[in-house]
């Protein structure tokens, strides 16, 4: 008799020794590694699954060489040991999600298409296929489904543009996936591309159905070859299996290619990296027109971010009312909050919007990872601001956030500890900016330097001095560099870094007073 | 035998812009693009050279130098920050970037920012590390 052991293939789960564990697991006589994705309890990873009567019996971070005694004392009985953490589909930490994108991840092999239709996979897609395209929109018009990359744009006011602009006599349309996630303290979108590819793809090709599209591309950051990889497999196969190309035997015809970027955070910006896409330097492009109705190679063309292509499927297969039923206010359905930084327990969260930032970073984070007090949370990626400790009450919803001086963005929440220093930090804003300027506005590339280096002088200076050196000079600078980045600068990259340096600056000004040597 | 960049170049030339799958080709086939890869990318795709010396430039991936025998690349952003990464970065350039055939560059997120410090050692991405760890694996390097 073989035991069937699972030992996550996601690139987090590999840094921290999946693979190890995973041969060493092999070499056990009678037992059948097999590799899902992450479930997302990245702190436990490598979370070795062991399928028993009872259930699949997680136990969490397991190193390879303690293999054999974890073996020895019963590990692949589903034993209660130490690392144990009873039946995985019982833990807590994932039954108190609302796992509505995510309800497969991590269950089977990713690129296994059987498990993924067995677990309700192409449902949405088949209905899309049987409904006028009009109706694929209305449907996601309904589901209030809104931009999941940071700008929240309602999606199906999106694909309806494209989709007009189709009818009026546009010859081509392309769909391209978004899934250059550069900001720091994101991985959602990774996670699901590696751990669950067929989602994105059956959520694309229903938005190429909706719009007429017959090409696909998905933009993928090269520091993510594992999802690369993943998805050029998973295409493949549904290839072979009559969900691209032809799809479903309609007649109506889409293919999907995954292009790799090349180390710019600016391609994440969806004008650059339909420039990018198009072999060029990736360089903003001034809106109007925008992409929908001048995209691709000046086709109309739907670009979203993965987990809003992701969110599709389900929209189609439950109704989009029924994704609307979740949320608050104008922000509808559930958000994949990322857990990272300092945080006791990071990783992938879905939960409907209206959560506080403090129930994300204390219950499901469980505060940080060196124990000590939590002293800021930068909420939305580089561009997010810092909000201290006593500001965390705030609800996880577009408007909430934006009205809280934050910013949701793709949903990632790094927590720091005491340790932060918001002046250094504030400075590493102004520095990843003028880094990764793509240099087209001056705002931004003359900015973001000027901005590293009124940080420095300020950190310096006392609080008066002759000829602008002085403090109180330094700070109307500063104040006035972050208004022109802010209303100058063509894209978010620019426009939006003044936002953790502004919130910096307002609630831990202290910081900026200490002479750093 | 290694496949010049024309003839990298001319495989995917009917595709819909191709120029930067052509370079991620040729950095695959030789680890860098030099200055005659350039020349012969240009002339396949009917485009200017300085169109794509401009590409070539402007992705910090696309190195036009030589690949060293080792590369470590570790994440400088706020997620790994948080967990000690200025210092990692400073301390492994301090020990590291003076060997010969060895780079150490920054990185800005390799998206395993709940187990940062994230360093990729040789294109092998490791969570949780320590200079101590980074140190033993790199022991081996010295000439």
């Amino acid at each position: 008799m073989t035991t069937t052991v699972w030992v996550p293939r996601d690139s987090s789960a590999r840094a921290v020794g999946a693979d190890e564990v995973a041969s060493a697991l092999a070499a056990v006589e009678g037992v059948t590694v097999r590799r899902n994705g992450t479930r997302g309890m990245l702190w436990r990873e490598p979370l070795v699954e062991v399928e028993t009567d009872r259930g699949r019996v997680g136990y969490a971070g397991v190193e390879a060489p303690a293999v054999p005694e974890l073996v020895a004392q019963g590990l692949l009985e589903g034993a209660d040991l130490a690392c144990g953490i009873g039946v995985v589909d019982d833990d807590p930490w994932l039954t108190g999600q609302e796992r509505v994108t995510c309800s497969r991840l991590g269950l089977a092999e990713p690129t296994d298409i059987e498990a993924y239709a067995a677990r309700g996979g192409w449902e949405g897609l088949r209905r899309a296929a049987v409904l006028e395209p009009a109706q694929v929109v209305e449907e996601v018009i309904t589901s209030g489904l809104r931009g999941r990359g940071g700008a929240g744009f309602p999606t199906g006011i999106k694909w309806r543009t494209v989709l007009e602009a189709r009818q009026g006599g546009a010859p081509q349309a392309f769909v391209a996936c978004n899934l250059d996630e550069g900001d720091s303290g994101t991985f959602a979108d990774r996670i699901l591309a590696e751990g669950d590819p067929f989602t994105l793809l059956e959520g694309m090709t229903v938005a190429a159905l909706a719009v007429g599209a017959t090409e696909g591309y998905i933009y993928c950051r090269s520091e993510y070859p594992d999802a690369v990889a993943t998805l050029r497999e998973a295409i493949a196969v549904a290839q072979e299996f009559g969900y691209l190309g032809d799809v479903l035997g309609t007649g109506r015809h889409f293919d999907v290619v995954v292009r790799e970027g090349a180390g710019a955070y600016i391609c994440g910006e969806e004008t650059s990296m339909l420039e990018s896409l198009e072999g060029r330097r990736g360089e903003v492009r001034a809106k109007p027109p925008i992409p929908a109705l001048s995209g691709l190679w000046g086709a109309p063309t739907v670009v979203n971010n993965v987990l809003t292509f992701a969110a599709v499927p389900m929209i189609l297969a439950g109704g989009g009312q029924a994704y609307a039923d979740l949320g608050t206010g104008r922000s509808r359905g559930t958000q994949l909050f990322q857990l990272a930084g300092n945080v006791a327990r990071g990783g992938l969260v879905e939960l409907s919007f209206g959560v506080t930032l403090r129930q994300l970073v204390e219950d499901w984070g469980g505060g940080t990872l060196s124990g000590r007090p939590v002293r800021a949370v930068q909420c939305g990626g580089p561009l997010g601001a810092y909000l201290p400790a006593d500001r965390l009450d705030v609800p996880m919803d577009y408007e909430a956030l934006a009205e809280a001086g934050g910013m949701l963005g793709h949903g990632g929440i790094v927590v720091f500890d005491e340790s932060f220093d918001a002046a250094r930090m504030a400075r590493f804003a102004m520095e990843f900016c003028a880094a990764e300027s793509c240099g087209k506005c001056t705002p931004c590339r003359v900015g973001s330097t000027r901005g590293v280096e009124t940080i420095d002088r300020l950190c310096g200076a006392s609080a008066d001095g002759p000829d602008g050196t002085g403090r109180t000079q330094l700070l109307v600078l500063l104040e006035d560099l972050c208004e022109t980045m802010t209303k100058g600068s063509l894209c978010a990259l620019g426009g939006l870094t003044p936002l953790p340096v502004r919130s910096a600056l307002e609630h831990f000004p202290e910081d900026f007073e200490r002479s750093r040597s | 035998m290694t496949p010049s960049a024309r003839e990298l170049a001319a495989a995917r030339a009917h595709e819909r812009g191709p120029l930067l799958e052509i370079l991620h080709d040729v950095l695959d086939a030789r680890g860098w693009i030099s200055e005659q890869d350039v020349r012969e990318v240009a002339d396949v795709l009917n485009l200017s050279v300085a169109e794509v010396h401009g590409v070539v430039s402007f992705y910090s991936d696309l190195r036009r130098t030589p690949p060293p025998a080792h590369t470590v690349r570790v994440c400088r952003a706020e997620a790994c920050q948080s967990v000690g990464a200025e210092t990692l970065h400073r301390e492994a350039v301090a020990a590291l970037s003076g060997q010969e055939g060895v780079e150490v560059h920054e990185v800005f997120c390799f998206g395993n920012c709940a187990l940062g410090p994230s360093v990729e050692v040789d294109g092998t991405l490791r969570g949780r590390m320590t200079i101590e760890r980074l140190l033993a694996e790199a022991g081996g390097w010295t000439s």
